[in-house]
């Protein structure tokens, strides 16, 4: 007998499953192209077959992501408890938040080579940029939800404004700033790709670049996928490490809100 | 820091004073006079309960003793210091009980240890011994012996109230500030937690301040009722309530009992009828 939380889990993946079957038959009924859209099964057998020469590339995008993503996140925190916590900072910087959240980070790439050469560290800061706007509203988010009532009850018994942020205020935000890393982690990759793809030599950007302009299109879907595992990967790790810090924020529902 | 002291005090201690104190709320067309010059003096150990029509000020008094909120003219004094210079450890309880989900429950009722003195001092060594031990004998006190670990999401509304009670009183406060807590309860939980509240309060005698929209409650509780008029609040009639006690429900039923909370009826209808009439 199967417990009713593995069956569920079977089925959400045989549904996956039957998704790259559909595709795959649709690929064979219908003659498309393998330069059009290869066929998954084209994908994987390429995906682990050039899976030595991809790796160093996933390596290094990986290791700029995380680079990105941990900047972002130490940046991100200090900038969200700013924001959060004084209101005129929460006047001044929100604007600028917003506005520098809606520039397309395609546009910035170039800006960043210009000062630092291609390479690295343009991509590294692409991560940090396009992660960084989650983390920050969600941490200022989490601050500036404290009930009222609460702060009354400690500031009548004499808390300090440090000991009502520390007892009350930044446990509150934690279920929010976990939310945000899942989001951001995401995010970190896509801006990685981004700057590899317009200014680099290496890693899965750039592979995939290469990949397009050869033609080589079950190439550059494999570094999608490769893309897309890392992303599920360290999208459940910190989900993992949310359930284990805060489950006490989703005891009702089973999946938390992004 | 300099704190005012209280002005000699003459025949009877005092706990919270109130000197012509006006509070008004707003700027330019907005501003409105909340509370209107209050004078006012509690004895420790006084149960006051205020009363009055929505938007008269009640909770505006409570904060203001509770040094949350600074009065626009005339002082405010509590323990023979003006308020706001130092604060004394004020248990206070609201009708949203705002536990923490974080914490169990009993976590929660020590919060007033790790903040206020002298017991912050020792909350690393005690928190597992000494504080336990009287948070759990509180927990026994209002009924919720064995809850001390859950989570405060798997307790009811009632349940909550009582552990915010104890969260309110676990640091032994002279002063108790209770803002509707039983508003949001059912009538039996409600009169329940009336009994409960007797209980503690006759322990240590605090000094309370209630506010109710429930008169009952008020005449149940209370050694003094303030009834307040409709904005611009003031207080018009301050009444001692002298029945024995412990109070019981029966008590409730007993004539003057209803007498008092019929004269405080028609007391508020009067001041709900002067706001109609402005």
């Amino acid at each position: 007998m199967l417990s009713p939380q593995i069956r569920e889990n079977l089925k959400s993946a045989s549904f996956i499953v039957l998704m790259f079957v559909a595709w795959e038959v649709a690929c064979i009924v219908f003659h498309i192209s393998p330069i059009v859209l290869p066929r998954p099964s084209a994908i994987f057998s390429t995906l682990f077959t050039q899976m030595p020469a991809l790796w160093p590339h996933i390596l290094q995008t990986l290791a700029t992501t995380m680079v990105g993503f941990a900047l972002g996140m130490v940046i991100g925190v200090a900038l969200g408890v700013f924001v959060g916590v004084s209101r005129t900072a929460y006047k001044t910087a929100y604007p600028l938040l917003v506005g520098f959240s809606s520039i397309p980070k395609v546009a910035v790439v170039p800006i960043f080579v210009l000062w630092f050469g291609s390479g690295t560290v343009p991509a590294v800061l692409t991560a940090l940029t396009t992660c960084i706007f989650p983390i920050v509203v969600n941490v200022a988010t989490g601050l500036a939800t404290t009930e009222p009532e609460m702060e009354d009850v400690l500031k009548a018994l004499g808390a300090s404004r440090m000991q009502v942020l520390w007892n009350v205020s930044l446990p509150r935000t934690m279920p929010y700033f976990f939310a945000s890393l899942k989001v951001a982690v995401t995010l970190a990759f896509v801006g990685t790709v981004l700057s590899e793809t317009v200014a680099s030599n290496f890693g899965i950007g750039t592979v995939m670049m290469m990949a397009t302009s050869s033609f080589d299109v079950p190439l550059a879907f494999a570094g999608l996928f490769a893309l897309a595992f890392l992303g599920i990967a360290l999208y459940s790790v910190f989900a993992i490490i949310e359930q284990r810090v805060c489950g006490w924020a989703n005891r009702k529902q089973e999946f938390a809100m992004g | 820091m300099t704190a005012t002291t209280a002005p000699a005090e003459h025949g009877g201690a005092r706990i919270a004073q109130l000197e012509d104190v006006k509070v008004r709320f707003g700027k330019g067309d907005n501003a409105f006079l909340a509370l209107d010059r209050t004078n006012l003096t509690v004895r420790p150990g006084d149960f006051v309960a205020m009363v009055g029509p929505s938007g008269c000020g009640k909770s505006t008094i409570l904060k203001l003793v509770a040094g949350l909120l600074r009065p626009t003219e005339g002082v405010v004094f509590v323990a023979g210091r003006e308020v706001g210079a130092e604060q004394v450890g004020i248990g206070m309880a609201f009708q949203n009980p705002t536990m923490l989900p974080w914490l169990t429950i009993r976590q929660n009722i020590m919060l007033p240890l790790k903040i206020v003195k002298p017991y912050s001092d020792t909350f690393g060594r005690d928190k597992n011994t000494v504080f336990r031990d009287r948070a759990d004998a509180l927990l026994a006190k209002v009924g919720l012996t064995g809850f001390g670990d859950r989570r405060p999401w798997e307790l009811s509304g009632g349940m909550l109230q009582r552990a915010n009670l104890c969260r309110a009183l676990i640091h032994s406060p002279k002063l108790l500030m209770l803002d509707e807590p039983f508003g949001a309860l059912d009538q039996f939980t409600r009169e329940e937690l009336w009994a409960v509240l007797q209980d503690l309060w006759m322990e240590t005698k605090p000094t309370v301040f209630l506010v109710t929209h429930d008169l009952r409650e008020a005449a149940f509780l209370a050694s003094r009722i303030l009834v307040m008029s409709a904005r611009p609040g003031r207080v018009t009639e301050d009444r001692a309530v002298d029945f024995a006690r412990p109070r019981t429900l029966e008590t409730t039923f007993e004539s003057e009992f209803t007498d008092l909370t019929n004269d405080l009826r028609r007391l508020i209808f009067a001041a709900r009828q002067g706001v109609e009439k402005a």
